[in-house]
């Protein structure tokens, strides 16, 4: 009972901060209620026992990403009377995508063969994602690391004076 | 499986928490409840009345000690002004996110002491994530100051809430970078693995195990001072420049939120420290009864703490702020290059001497022995040509 409980606050908690993230017509509250979705979206690692990829979750999204986020959206010039992008789209070409990659989604949960941990069965699961990046998975770790470092010196060189001009 | 409260609050509180993750999560939540009231408030509160008269005695001044013995309960009568005074929320600010900010600085100072290792059975949960979770969790006060800067709708509390976010996210970078020396000799990242891999003498902590590791040491001890907005980095709330930074059109009991995570941060700072490189509650074995030898342990953790704390002080006492500029290059042109040689050198270390060399732990220590020994006689030459009745009485 007590999980379950604990699973649908943290539900709620992320969904109605992706919704004020998604519909709120002020851009600093959306990039606030960021914080609200991705800290339940963080719960729910930890009530599936994946205890490191709560706190990475935490690390890099809450205190890198979302912080970073905030501070481009307060960068922006006149961002009280902004004029929100996405009410322009139009409801019916948002209403065709939602409907279609949420069936995907649907159709993908409801299809796909679930690993069921046993319950009660959490371990602690930081010594063998280590043991994972270094052994059999260290290509696409090094790989992933090279393309997150030319993604950084390109996001420099762009932003660079000289360039721009 | 037994759900019942008073279990999870005996288990959470008496003994490393099993990872059984829901009991855990639940234990947590009512554990920082209690602890909250317990520990962390009266320690940020009187730490204050500390600090105050600390710096008062630096300044050569005499601080409060009105209320109480020596002012002791200074803390108390702030208190409760705060709470009696009005809340203000100006008419312009964004008043959801104003109201919402220090709950957001409060929480990241609360939640980190459900890994705090009091002792060796006095931890609320023995999280094998432990440091991790310390340091993430320590880092969301950026989001609250942000979020204070923002919703206030003042110049000077925008500028206070940028710099401390820029502040508090370059010093993070030093300070995880000088988490790893420690981590890679234990092989651990839970708080109590870490300070059972020490032992009681002080040459035996980590802060002497090599040389990278006292470097790692100091730069985890100047970047936790600037996470946590101190002086000699308190350009956050710059009184010259910013009347008060991010708390400026803050009153009341929201005001106060900000200050007493500001001094619980000086302890949780100086706990990641102690359990890191000074041997955390590590003390000589005896046989002794378990309640005992906790309180031991429990009183010798906040001895250190405390000691820490108190330098942190001293160096507020002491020091002028330096420059944004300033500020910005010691975190990135030598923080954090020292901090990737300290990390890679530790790996070699490590790769050579997997048990630890005897001889540099001494020689370490023996060098640690010859700075304090030449700071305590510099100490006491400054004292022979000073007004030595307010250095010897403390309590005036």
């Amino acid at each position: 009972m007590g999980p379950l409980i604990t699973f649908y606050a943290l539900a709620l908690l992320a969904i109605v901060s992706a919704a004020i993230t998604a519909f709120s017509r002020n851009i600093v509250h959306s990039a606030f209620a960021l914080f609200g979705a991705l800290a339940g979206v963080a719960g729910i690692y930890v009530l599936l026992g994946a205890d490191f990829l709560f706190i990475i979750q935490i690390f890099i999204y809450i205190g890198g990403i979302l912080v970073v986020t905030i501070f481009a959206v307060m960068l922006t010039q006149g961002i009280a009377d902004v004029n929100v992008s996405n009410r322009a789209v139009g409801v019916l070409p948002a209403l065709v995508t939602a409907g279609v990659a949420g069936g995907v989604m649907f159709y993908a949960i409801i299809h796909s063969s679930w690993y069921h941990a046993r319950p009660g069965s959490a371990t602690p699961t930081t010594y063998w994602i280590g043991d994972a990046f270094l052994g059999p998975y260290v290509l696409p770790f090094e790989v992933a690391s090279l393309v997150l470092l030319a993604a950084l010196i390109g996001a420099i060189v762009i932003s660079r004076q000289e360039v721009r001009e | 499986m037994n759900n019942s409260l008073v279990t999870l609050i005996g288990r959470a509180m008496f003994g490393p928490a099993p990872l059984d993750h829901t009991d855990q999560a639940a234990a947590i939540a009512v554990a920082c409840a209690v602890v909250l009231f317990a520990i962390a408030v009266p320690f940020a509160s009187i730490v204050t009345w500390v600090e105050r008269r600390v710096w008062a005695r630096i300044q050569s001044r005499v601080g409060p000690n009105r209320v109480g013995p020596n002012g002791f309960l200074q803390w108390l009568a702030d208190g409760v002004k705060h709470v009696c005074k009005e809340d203000v929320i100006p008419e312009e600010a964004d008043a959801p996110l104003f109201k919402l900010a220090p709950y957001l600085v409060v929480l990241a100072f609360i939640l980190p002491w459900a890994v705090m290792p009091f002792s060796s059975m006095l931890i609320l949960a023995d999280l094998n994530i432990g440091i991790l979770y310390m340091t993430a969790i320590t880092a969301l006060t950026v989001v609250g100051v942000l979020m204070a800067g923002w919703s206030s709708n003042n110049k000077w509390s925008l500028i206070g809430g940028i710099r401390s976010a820029a502040q508090i996210i370059s010093y993070e970078i030093p300070a995880g970078l000088s988490i790893f020396p420690a981590v890679l000799m234990t092989g651990t990242l839970s708080m109590q693995g870490l300070i059972r891999a020490q032992k009681w003498e002080p040459y035996h902590w980590f802060i002497f195990a090599n040389p990278f590791c006292f470097v790692a040491a100091i730069i985890l001890f100047v970047s936790t001072l600037a996470e946590n907005n101190r002086t000699p980095f308190d350009l956050p709330e710059a009184e010259s420049e910013l009347v008060a930074g991010f708390a400026t059109e803050y009153s009341s009991m929201r005001y106060l939120f900000f200050f007493m995570a500001e001094w619980g941060n000086m302890f949780i700072a100086a706990a990641i420290l102690v359990t890191l490189y000074l041997g955390g509650w590590q003390i000589p074995r005896f046989n002794w009864s378990p309640a005992l030898m906790n309180l031991l342990q429990f009183i010798c953790f906040l001895v250190k703490v405390l000691v820490l704390v108190f330098v942190s002080m001293w160096i507020r006492g002491t020091l002028p702020r330096v420059r944004i500029d300033q500020m910005m290059s010691i975190c990135w042109k030598y923080f954090v290059p020292i901090g990737f040689i300290n990390m890679i050198g530790t790996a070699i270390w490590v790769a050579f001497f997997p048990h630890g060399s005897r001889l540099m732990e001494m020689a370490m220590f023996a060098l640690a022995l010859a700075i304090v020994a030449a700071f305590a006689w510099r100490v006491a030459y400054f004292t022979r040509r000073s007004r030595m009745e307010l250095y010897f009485h403390p309590t005036i």
